[in-house]
């Protein structure tokens, strides 16, 4: 029963004093953060700010220094690797490139979680993949490889996989990064589609002003590891902080760095990201 | 004084020792992260059942058509050659005692306890621990193996069970279709040139080799597949810096593969000799 008593119902992630290092270096200096059920939740903040490495934390994707965390009531601390699995599959994620897996069509892919999480006849998961491609637009795809998609058309896939198994969480990272501005605008929309048709709380990563006033519920913003600010989009907007003004009003900053430090960023003796075990 | 001596710059042999005290910590490293792996991928095999998460058969059928089917004609063709090859030599040089009807001892010994699955584990290495290799360096680059632990499946079950696995079983088989192979071949070469008829020399063959040698052979290949497939997961895993990356972990991963099969080679012969 560890870490099964959620505190309060409405709350879907709660992240208390959260602190994270990469060797030496601190990237997240005690974040506090809750995002609440069925919202739609953005974090925003400037290159390097932490944004990324936070999801990644939400997704449970990386193990924290210090603090806690609480994925739909489950202690992240305490819970059990069948718990965990069980975790697992009610949070779905559409990453910065789509993160489809090459050697299968758009339609497996879409079905792989089905198939690996369900005993659905195969008939059944293929409906159920066609149906979410349909909510993304892409209906009568499935045949094709990723390969033959374009930039914009291999997210709205990789939307599909992230909510064919219904989840409660969707994690999204730069839904509209390297998209023209038609096509991110049309990708909003779908985010709020989703929200509506499935009821879920969406987390989105983005430095995307436009996207993130359109589709947000709040916005946390986040400054070299550290939480400026938790509100909704007029808080935010009005804001009078320095450093939230000049990233909305895209004022550009002295941000000097020590040249060791930037070559100890390069050099990365002790970054650990992307340089682990599967 | 102290801090004059923390200015002074390292000298060339502290940077040296630094420089390979930090390969020998990656080197042990790597092994550790293999053999996590091979326990992971049987642990998957065996329990995976308990958290409705199983190997898929399929892709494990997948991957033995990748690794052993497809594999067939170039491993037959150097089998073969190479087989030939030795034949040629062994008589060349037993004729200098008059001796060259000997030559199918050393022939058969050679072929089935050596080369068949020193040249198989070095085929399938260059065919599919490199492939194995990019494949998981690409799929880590695209955040695929993110994805894959984020819809809670497992990547080692998913990733590296399947062609462990079909490693573990092909390469043994290509290695006795490999000696089947060259063992004919030399054979039509031995008749031609020495008139011995394919029957005797076979008959020879039987009379000489023994399960033990077999065994000896196919136990090595079972060791080679399980580096051949190790290796190319661990350099896949650990590719960093984009395509680049995947090109230096694909080629890193052949050379390791190969050096590894060779000296283990060597190590199981020295053992056995003992």
């Amino acid at each position: 029963m560890a870490g099964n008593g959620n505190q309060n119902p409405d709350v879907v992630i709660e992240v208390e004093d959260l602190v994270t290092h990469y060797g030496e270096r601190k990237i997240l200096d005690g974040v506090t953060m809750d995002v609440r059920d069925g919202e739609i939740m953005v974090i925003m903040g400037g290159s390097g700010s932490g944004k990324s490495t936070l999801l990644r934390y939400l997704m449970a994707l990386e193990t924290k220094t210090s603090g806690t965390m609480r994925i739909l009531g489950h202690d992240l601390d305490e819970i059990s690797s069948m718990e965990f699995v069980e975790l697992r599959k009610k949070l779905g994620v559409a990453f910065q490139g789509g993160a489809l897996f090459s050697s299968l069509s758009v339609g497996d892919n879409v079905m792989l979680p089905l198939y690996e999480h369900t005993d659905l006849e195969m008939s059944t998961m293929e409906i159920m993949a066609r149906m979410k491609l349909q909510v993304v637009e892409l209906g009568g795809f499935e045949d094709l490889m990723p390969a033959e998609l374009s930039g914009g058309m291999i997210k709205r896939v990789a939307f599909a996989r992230a909510v064919v198994m219904d989840p409660k969480i969707l994690f999204c990272d730069e839904p509209s990064a390297g998209l023209d501005p038609a096509v991110a605008s049309a990708l909003d929309e779908l985010i709020l589609t989703l929200r509506e048709a499935m009821g879920m709380s969406i987390v989105v990563v983005t430095h995307e002003l436009e996207s993130a006033f359109k589709i947000a519920d709040r916005i946390t913003v986040l400054d070299r590891g550290k939480i400026l600010m938790i509100g909704t989009v007029e808080e935010v907007r009005a804001s009078k902080v320095e450093r939230i003004y000049n990233l909305l009003n895209r004022v550009p900053e002295d941000d000097t760095m020590d040249p060791d430090e930037y070559l100890a960023r390069l050099t990365g003796e002790d970054y650990k990201v992307g340089n682990q075990p599967l | 004084m102290a801090e004059t001596s923390d200015q002074t710059p390292p000298s060339g042999l502290s940077q040296f020792l630094d420089r390979v005290g930090r390969l020998t910590v990656a080197g042990i490293e790597e092994v550790g992260n293999g053999g996590a792996m091979v326990a992971q991928s049987l642990y998957w095999l065996f329990c995976g059942f308990r958290y409705k998460q199983p190997v898929r058969m399929n892709a494990v059928i997948q991957q033995m058509m990748e690794i052993g089917i497809s594999a067939i004609p170039i491993i037959a063709l150097l089998a073969g050659s190479i087989s030939t090859t030795l034949a040629i030599q062994g008589i060349y040089t037993l004729r200098i005692f008059g001796a060259e009807g000997h030559v199918t001892a050393g022939l058969a010994f050679i072929v089935v306890r050596e080369f068949a699955p020193m040249i198989t584990g070095i085929l399938v290495a260059g065919r599919s621990g490199s492939a194995l290799a990019a494949r998981i360096g690409t799929m880590k680059i695209n955040q695929e193996i993110d994805a894959l632990k984020v819809m809670g499946i497992d990547p080692v079950r998913y990733l590296v069970a399947p062609p462990l696995i079909a490693m573990v079983i092909m390469v043994p088989c290509l290695s006795m279709m490999s000696s089947v192979v060259g063992l004919y071949l030399a054979g039509v070469y031995i008749n031609l040139e020495l008139g011995i008829s394919l029957a005797a020399y076979f008959d020879q063959i039987l009379n000489i080799l023994t399960v033990e040698d077999v065994l000896h052979g196919l136990g090595k290949s079972v060791i080679y597949a399980i580096e051949i497939a190790v290796i190319g997961v661990v350099n896949g895993a650990g590719v960093q810096g984009g395509a680049e990356g995947v090109g230096k972990a694909t080629t890193r991963s052949v050379v390791q593969s190969i050096s590894a099969i060779i000296i283990t080679a060597m190590v199981v012969v020295i053992l056995s000799t003992l």
